[in-house]
């Protein structure tokens, strides 16, 4: 591997630049004579508009335009980018979901209008002359009730708040299993709704070029490509070859900046019909209320086991909370990234989930690290530990009786997918030595001489990552491909430019993807950059999200280099004046194996765009080759996570005092900064279970709109860490790799749950839902006192 | 946020002169709450006045039994005071335990008792020590300072200079922060001294108060299971997504059990 190769801790390129205040944003750019664009937004979860009145705003200093849904008549809705069909084969309902709000507003933040102004702060002040009378509707807030017959419409059109009705598996022989069952464990849980809260609220700018008709868009976004596919042809009707979208350094996403946002359209629209640039950059307020939220999900789950614990069949119905208006992708996080995942690592033979879609009068819900897979994890891990509970079994040892062991795989689970390879015993069991499994008593023991409480959890997750093959999600609803695409471009003097369809907003693939380009063609790593985010540079790509970018972009870049080796053979064969099949490449070197002949890879780089030596008539000079990588399966990273917490029953303050990990991600390309994304991930899920908790009232105003009442985790909020990793390798990608973004937060909220109810038992306290506040903690432990 | 003038005054004269001149003119210290209020227009003011360059307002001085403490001194600079923290270390800890670094070091004794957030800090100090609120026209006893949620005995136009803390024999502030914001959920401050004992309460209700059961009893006795066993009434306390009524006037008797233990230790 070498200081620089695959399995090397580098150090992260990009730091230079952002440790420095260097980088690029979508804000850092300011185009000359450029607009500034300020976005009024509904103050009601849910009004009728009787009539907006901009005659004041227009007249207001400074002002260049006002724009509402009557000017954007030409410019159609945001569209879905997955549409789930319902158990019966009906497709999901499907409103329109406008740019700017027709007639409606569905959440609080809802775009209604949008003034243009030569400065920011014009845009706003012409913003409160804008008279806007409103007939405040019922809100739709709580699932449940929205559901129920005769509550309000989020959609007249659609006339129910349930967007779909889906299931997975085979409900007669689940029901049969239940029916013969010795044990029945069931639960009722929350999976609470939350906020990305990306360090770099969004942005984005458009501009028009009147003399080719060119347009372009800088924007925060994690797709660059998609975003350009969504916008150019679905909503303003550009041709591709006349859009270009340019997403530059992006601080942190999460999620939430996969999907297509009305900002995007409103500032490239608005470009064109004013002939000038226009910029918009959401406050922080406005992020809140703007970006689509992750999770919210109300769910029961059972499982039946026999008298030995193991697992006999799962069974699970859940709301899924899709806010006012379906998000790019929210259809298939409930469903496809979550339905799939409920066999864990366990070989449960028979599986059934419903899932209900439901509108409700809240920002639209999509995915967030991890999404879908959290949710299955978490419910799944929780019922697998109040069974254990019940049967009186040990954690560990239930899980270990129900593992899928390795000389199963590939294994098929009842929920469609086929896990190609893992050891679940080998993490598990490295998880409990990390964590001194077997000297806990001791430590309860002296919690409770400090007048403490004391817990313990486990969470086994898998995951499945590197989402694919397209064929197969086409088949699900998909609207896109999920291939990803690479270009190897070697320059005259040997220095490799990579361009690549993944996008790294802090991911740091200017490094990984250097290692392996630096690896695979024994170069030097500081002669490879990567080049991602500019779609009149990267070939047509679809981006990061789902941990995809080393299984699935990592992986374009391999088969892009090797067809620039088996070129370079053919360059090396004609040089060294011997046949191709007896050059091998090794260490940077096309060699004739038992000979000193060799040529270096620079020498072939020459050649190549130096032809004077060459065999022209057979080869086309030059060397750049790009690859398509569209995958054959998922990738199916799994871990074991064991936390250990102390509760203060006097205040309900719960303390993480442990936490290891041990996550097989098969290859580690870098494992600094797999460490970096596990650490990353852990604190995201101990924050969705003990800190964060997205609020509404009842009327649909966002409690939890600021840093005031919206918990993040804090630095003092968490232990430090152990990561650590076992290895089987990923059989379909060339690289063996599975992906490790969102691991992290898949595992560690059951794994931080089951350890505070385990810590609390003791006080007769059964369940909790997230986030486990102090206050609920506290009043939890009142409530089993008082009962 | 909207437009104003900025005014940087040198005296304590010129910025009373300034506020008089003012149409609807406000002091700005550190600006903790009035800048994002500012910036999110729910406020609005012709000028700020700014108090920071007014050196009379600045630094601290300790004589027998008090502590003095201009009021455009940081949280930072309290914390940090070895007068302060040698003749009353529970202020000195109350001060450290404000926000984050970055409001201790910009956050001013002055900006936030004028403020009277019913979630502060310092107004629990001020009435758990029984100190003394000076103007520029008067001494207002801390007792009669508070007046009710962000509303103080501060007449219009009256500037807090300083802030005179008398010493106590023991004294400690032990609080429960909102996870969020940081701010006091409760937070409560106990002290014994020459006056007798004090123990004030801040974050539960609509602004900082006394709890006269727990006095009589820690007069008494000054030990935590003197307070063990007094339940306040949640009766017209805070509520909102953090915290019920309920949980906080639970939490006064934690946290007043905890600042007896620490005073003590």
């Amino acid at each position: 591997m070498g200081d620089t190769g695959i399995g090397a801790s580098v150090r992260r390129k990009e730091d230079l630049r952002f440790v420095r205040g260097s980088g690029k944003y979508t804000d850092d750019m300011n185009l000359e004579g450029q607009a500034y664009a300020y976005i009024l937004r509904s103050p009601h979860a849910h009004a009728s508009i009787r009539s907006i009145d901009t005659s004041a705003a227009r007249a207001s200093d400074g002002v260049i335009a006002v724009f509402t849904a009557e000017d954007m008549t030409a410019v159609g809705g945001i569209p879905c980018g997955w549409q789930v069909h319902g158990k019966d084969g009906s497709p999901m309902a499907e409103p329109k979901h406008p740019v700017l709000a027709e007639g409606k507003v569905r959440h609080t933040g809802d775009p209604v209008a949008v003034v243009i102004a030569a400065s920011r702060t014009q845009a706003r002040d012409a913003s409160e002359g804008i008279i806007i009378d409103y007939d405040v509707l019922d809100a739709v807030v709580d699932m449940p009730q929205a559901v129920m017959e005769g509550t309000t419409s989020v959609h007249d059109d659609v006339g129910t708040n349930v967007c779909f009705d889906w299931a997975l598996g085979d409900k007669d022989a689940v029901d049969e299993a239940f029916a013969n069952a010795d044990h029945v464990a069931s639960l009722d849980l929350v999976n609470n709704r939350l906020i990305a809260n990306a360090i770099e609220p969004r942005c984005a700018i458009g501009d028009y070029d009147q003399s080719t008709g060119q347009y372009t868009l800088h924007t925060t976004s994690q797709n660059p490509h998609v975003i350009r596919l969504l916008m150019g042809a679905f909503v303003l009707g550009l041709p591709e070859h006349k859009l270009r979208v340019n997403a530059p350094d992006v601080g942190g996403g999460f999620g939430s900046k996969i999907f297509h946002y009305a900002e995007e359209i409103i500032v490239t629209w608005a470009a064109a019909q004013l002939n000038k640039p226009v910029k918009w950059t959401a406050d922080r307020s406005e992020s809140f209320v703007s970006d689509a939220h992750g999770r919210d999900h109300v769910t029961t789950v059972e499982l039946a086991l026999d008298g030995n614990g193991k697992f006999l069949a799962l069974r699970e119905t859940t709301l899924a909370n899709m806010g006012a208006y379906l998000s790019t992708f929210a259809p298939c996080v409930p469903t496809y990234l979550h339905g799939t995942l409920l066999a864990g690592q366990y070989s449960t033979p028979a599986i059934y989930c419903e899932v209900k879609a439901v509108f409700t009068n809240t920002v639209p819900v999509d995915a967030y690290r991890g999404a879908g897979r959290p949710e299955a994890t978490y419910l799944l891990e929780r019922i697998v530990q109040v069974a254990a509970d019940e049967l009186g079994i040990d954690a560990a040892e239930i899980r270990r009786r129900n593992f899928i062991q390795p000389d199963e795989f590939p294994y098929q689970t009842p929920v469609a997918l086929v896990y190609d390879t893992g050891n679940y015993e080998a993490s598990m069991g490295k998880a409990l030595a990390a964590s001194d499994y077997d000297g806990f008593a001791g430590r309860k023991e002296a919690s409770r001489r400090a007048g403490k409480l004391r817990g313990i959890g486990i969470a086994s997750y898998i995951e499945a990552c590197g989402i694919a093959p397209s064929n197969i999600a086409g088949a699900l609803g998909a609207r896109a491909g999920l291939y990803e695409a690479a270009t190897i471009r070697v320059n005259p003097t040997g220095s490799v430019s990579v361009l690549t369809g993944s996008h790294s907003h802090g991911q740091g693939h200017e490094t990984t993807f250097a290692q392996v380009v630096s690896d695979k063609l024994g170069i030097d790593f500081e002669s490879v950059d990567v080049v991602h985010g500019d779609t009149d540079k990267i070939p047509f790509g679809m981006g990061t999200y789902g941990s995809r970018s080393i299984a699935v972009g990592g992986a374009a870049i391999v088969k892009a280099i090797d067809k620039i080796v088996a070129k370079g053979k053919k360059i090396a064969a004609h040089l060294l004046e011997t046949s191709e099949s007896d050059i091998e490449f090794e260490n940077g070197q096309f060699v004739v194996p038992g000979t000193d002949k060799a040529k270096a890879f620079g020498e072939i780089a020459l050649a190549a765009y130096v032809p004077h030596n060459y065999p022209l008539e057979e080869l086309e000079p030059g060397l750049e080759e790009t690859a398509f990588y569209d995958p054959k399966n998922f990738t199916f990273p799994a871990g074991t996570y064991v936390c250990e917490v102390e509760v203060d029953q006097d205040t309900g303050t719960v303390d993480i005092a442990s936490f290891h990990a041990t996550d097989d991600f098969g290859t580690v390309i870098n494992p600094m900064i797999v460490e970096g994304q596990v650490h990353g991930g852990i604190v995201q899920g101990i924050g969705q279970a003990i800190l964060e908790g997205c609020s509404y009232d009842e009327n649909g105003q966002l409690l939890s709109g600021s840093y005031m009442d919206y918990t993040m985790p804090r630095a003092t909020d968490v232990p430090s860490f152990t990561v650590d990793t076992t290895v089987t390798e990923c059989e379909h990608n060339p690289l063996g790799v599975k992906g490790c973004g969102e691991a992290g937060a898949i595992g560690s909220p059951p794994a931080v749950m089951n350890a505070i109810l385990n810590a609390l038992s003791e006080v007769g306290v059964t369940h909790l839902d997230m986030p486990a506040t102090p206050h609920r903690v506290w009043q939890a432990i009142r409530d089993a006192q008082a009962s | 946020m909207y437009a104003f003038d900025y005014k940087n005054p040198s005296s304590l004269s010129e910025a009373t002169d300034m506020l008089r001149s003012s149409d609807d003119g406000q002091l700005i210290a550190g600006g903790h709450t009035l800048l994002p209020t500012l910036k999110q227009r729910l406020a609005s003011a012709s000028d700020l006045i700014d108090l920071a360059g007014v050196n009379e307002l600045k630094g601290i001085s300790a004589r027998d039994g008090s502590v003095t403490i201009g009021a455009m001194t940081t949280h930072a600079e309290v914390a940090a005071s070895s007068d302060v923290q040698n003749s009353i270390p529970a202020l000195a800890d109350l001060a450290d335990g404000i926000g984050d670094p970055q409001v201790r070091n910009r956050g001013t004794i002055g900006g936030s008792i004028a403020n009277n957030d019913p979630a502060a800090d310092y107004p629990a100090a001020l009435v758990g020590l029984g100190a003394t609120v000076n103007t520029d026209s008067r001494s207002i006893p801390a007792d009669d300072f508070f007046t009710g949620m962000f509303d103080t005995a501060l007449a219009e136009n009256e500037i807090v200079t300083s802030v005179t803390f008398p010493t106590a024999n023991r004294a400690a502030y032990c609080k429960f922060p909102n996870p969020a914001s940081r701010y006091a959920i409760v937070g409560v401050f106990v002290s014994q001294g020459s006056g007798g004992v004090r123990v004030a309460v801040t974050g539960a209700g609509a602004g900082v108060f006394r709890v006269s059961e727990m006095e009589s009893a820690l007069a008494q006795s000054f030990s935590s299971a003197s307070v063990a066993n007094v339940q306040i009434s949640d009766e017209g306390l805070n509520e909102d997504i953090h915290a019920s009524a309920e949980y906080r006037a639970h939490l006064v008797t934690v946290m007043a059990k905890r600042a007896v233990d620490k005073a003590n230790s």
